[in-house]
């Protein structure tokens, strides 16, 4: 191989970003955008009182669990919460809270029409499959390095890249959902005339649904999954304390810091899973 | 039919090649050759082949042929989910395939509409919702929606289910209700497609009924899809057969059964008139049902006197066949203020199963004095054969009744 002159593929890539970085005006109007959307839900929930946090997290579990009880649910959910408040996590609890639902609120406002965009056009879906793929399985700290260059440092970086990171399931989600809508539904629904927009909001999304909000389950689960990572470029929250215990070679901290993390997902998962079943009013 | 027969569809040349080199496979079905031949050559499928002909204001005109015959592709091309190769249809004289997207949107809206094989109703929404979709997306308001949409599952008499969703509802009913949201727009032009296929015999049989009485008060004109020739014959006042993408020949079921066309019509109706292919399940009638578990003697003597009978069939929850009971002991047991019927149940009743012949019952239907009950393989009652309906179902398949 030494005959061939190395391809400059990272010099390429040096190059895009540099030429990217001069639009500072437009990534600096997006940093705001998402730096105001992440402090909108900070300052909400620093406002709340931690009780008051607590009840409304029970109180929303058991509505969307309405049709089958589920105490012991309601149990972990009260126990689990009382913990990271006794470990004096909340504070940065409530900060990868806000980052994951950032990047999920983004991630479902791409996402979806983006699903959508794939669903209807064949030409879409041939350019977004190894788009997403690309998404997907590059590994997420790559992210970080273009993003502190377009974006700073701080919670907005974190959240770009969560949002890169965590998007794809909503997309394809969304995607097979509406393919998967039987053929004599879209029929009957033209039949009567319908217009592409009367179809897809009546028929089409309605149906999907389930597996549409399987995909944001999903994303926001991956995005859960970006905040250690993140927290190496600035985002705040649990990630942090998971970070700093591992330069500190600290198990204990790193653990319980852990724990916490996976109290907050195993919450955010029940509460989004039971948003998925499709419910009836009877 | 009106005796001044005007014309409301017109369908001329009217083709559909599915795949590509659609114009080599033209160019050689102009030449005259087959499906088959234009398959192997050019890899193309002949949906519909050149087909002509026209349907009268206010008939019921039956497409009738197997699968792959390209009556679906046909049936769809009339109002356009599939769009034609080539060719044209008229609907009141004006062409459908020259208009653009709104116009054919308000003729789907307004002019016709279309009934499903299997059912083809939303699941996310509830029978009226169901119902309501054709006016809602006109962008009728609540009130006159939800009034035309009551009265059009009046109509196919379903009361009641309002709110339920369409997978709480049997097969049966969830077409009343496919019917209910074609007929709520009050269109002119009914696309029915396979619409009773999906269901069982009996249910089938009452939907037949159910649809030329709509029929006889609203005079819609029915466009209606089905691969049954005894359906065809029964509500049909025009039949066209197609085969292999092509029709075979259009006329009355009188015509077809005097003068078929060719030999497969000549194939197709040998099947009908003869007893060997009815079966059981097609001339088996509901039956008074007692369920045991939960019906005494008077219950059971009342529902005796509503459908007029002196038997009734005895079953259990999961509907099993245990007996009969006669009406004259079931008086006898309400005279006594016997609560329990399990005493008077005659266990001795002939049974069947659905796709036994007619032809192998004839014998001991006329010997017995107690209809036969239909019974499926999980001993299951599903109807039973009394001896008008067998002679009844024979006479209404004969040619001779017909000239």
């Amino acid at each position: 191989m030494n005959n061939i002159p190395q391809l400059p593929l990272a010099h390429w890539i040096d190059n895009f970003v540099d030429w990217l970085v001069q639009f500072t005006g437009f990534f600096n109007a997006i940093t705001n955008f998402i730096g105001s959307i992440n402090n909108a839900f900070q300052w909400i929930f620093d406002i709340i009182p931690i009780w008051l946090f607590i009840i409304l997290v029970l109180a929303l579990t058991y509505y969307v669990n309405r049709d089958q009880q589920n105490w012991g649910l309601l149990i972990f959910e009260f126990l689990g919460l009382l913990m990271i408040w006794n470990l004096n996590f909340w504070r940065d609890m409530t900060q990868t809270l806000t980052l994951v639902l950032t990047s999920s609120l983004i991630a479902l406002v791409i996402g979806i029409p983006l699903g959508i965009l794939m669903a209807k056009s064949h030409t879409a879906e041939i350019i977004l499959k190894p788009v997403l793929d690309f998404m997907q399985t590059m590994p997420a700290f790559v992210y970080l390095i273009p993003a502190v260059a377009l974006f700073g440092i701080g919670m907005v970086p974190g959240i770009v890249a969560s949002v890169i990171f965590a998007m794809p399931p909503t997309v394809r989600m969304t995607n097979m959902g509406i393919r998967e809508v039987p053929n004599e539904l879209i029929e009957a629904a033209d039949s009567f005339g319908s217009t592409e927009w009367q179809k897809l909001f009546k028929v089409e999304l309605p149906i999907a649904k389930s597996s549409l909000m399987a995909g944001v389950n999903q994303s926001m689960m991956l995005s859960l999954s970006m905040v250690v990572i993140a927290s190496m470029i600035g985002a705040m929250g649990l990630g942090t304390k998971v970070y700093f215990a591992v330069g500190r070679n600290d198990a204990g901290n790193g653990f319980a810091a852990g724990l916490a993390i996976v109290i907050l997902a195993i919450i955010l998962d029940r509460l989004t899973q039971s948003l998925t079943r499709s419910r009836r009013k009877h | 039919m009106s005796t001044q027969k005007s014309t409301k569809v017109e369908v001329k040349n009217l083709t559909k090649i599915f795949g590509k080199h659609i114009n080599k496979a033209k160019e050689l079905s102009r030449q005259g050759k087959d499906k088959a031949e234009i398959l192997k050559e050019t890899g193309a499928t002949v949906g519909v082949d050149r087909a002509d002909f026209k349907i009268y204001d206010g008939e019921i005109f039956v497409i009738m042929g197997l699968s792959g015959s390209g009556k679906s592709t046909l049936v769809r091309m009339i109002n356009r989910l599939i769009e034609p190769t080539e060719g044209e249809v008229l609907i009141d004289g004006e062409n459908l395939m020259k208009i653009d997207k709104k116009e054919l949107r308000d003729v789907r809206r307004k002019k016709m509409s279309m009934v499903f094989q299997n059912f083809g109703l939303f699941p996310n929404r509830t029978v009226l919702e169901n119902t309501e979709y054709g006016l809602e997306i006109q962008g009728a308001d609540k009130t006159t929606r939800e009034k035309k949409a009551k009265e059009a599952l009046e109509t196919v008499g379903i009361t009641g289910y309002n709110d339920e969703y369409p997978d709480q509802l049997s097969g049966g009913m969830q077409q009343r209700v496919g019917l209910a949201r074609a007929l709520a727009n009050d269109p002119e032009i009914l696309l029915m497609d396979e619409a009773f296929s999906a269901l069982d015999p009996l249910n089938r049989t009452d939907m037949q009924d159910q649809l030329l009485d709509i029929q006889e008060k609203l005079h819609k004109t029915i466009i209606f899809i089905s691969h049954d020739l005894n359906e065809a014959l029964k509500i049909g006042d025009r039949i066209m057969i197609m085969k292999d993408a092509k029709v075979i020949q259009t006329g009355t079921p009188e015509d077809i059964l005097t003068h078929p066309a060719d030999e497969y019509v000549e194939e197709f109706i040998e099947n009908v008139d003869r007893s060997k292919v009815l079966t059981a399940g097609n001339v088996m009638i509901r039956p008074t049902i007692v369920n045991i578990e939960k019906a005494g003697p008077r219950l059971a003597l009342k529902m005796m006197k509503d459908n007029e009978v002196s038997t009734a069939y005895v079953v259990d929850s999961r509907r099993n066949l245990l007996g009969i009971v006669d009406a004259n002991d079931v008086i006898k047991l309400v005279r006594e203020n016997n609560g329990d019927l399990t005493p008077i149940v005659q266990t001795k009743v002939p049974t069947t199963s659905e796709d036994t012949p007619i032809s192998d019952l004839m014998d001991d239907i006329s010997q017995t004095g107690i209809p036969f009950a239909v019974i499926n393989d999980k001993k299951q009652l599903m109807g039973i054969i009394v001896r008008g309906a067998v002679l009844g179902a024979l006479a209404g398949n004969e040619v001779s009744d017909f000239e």
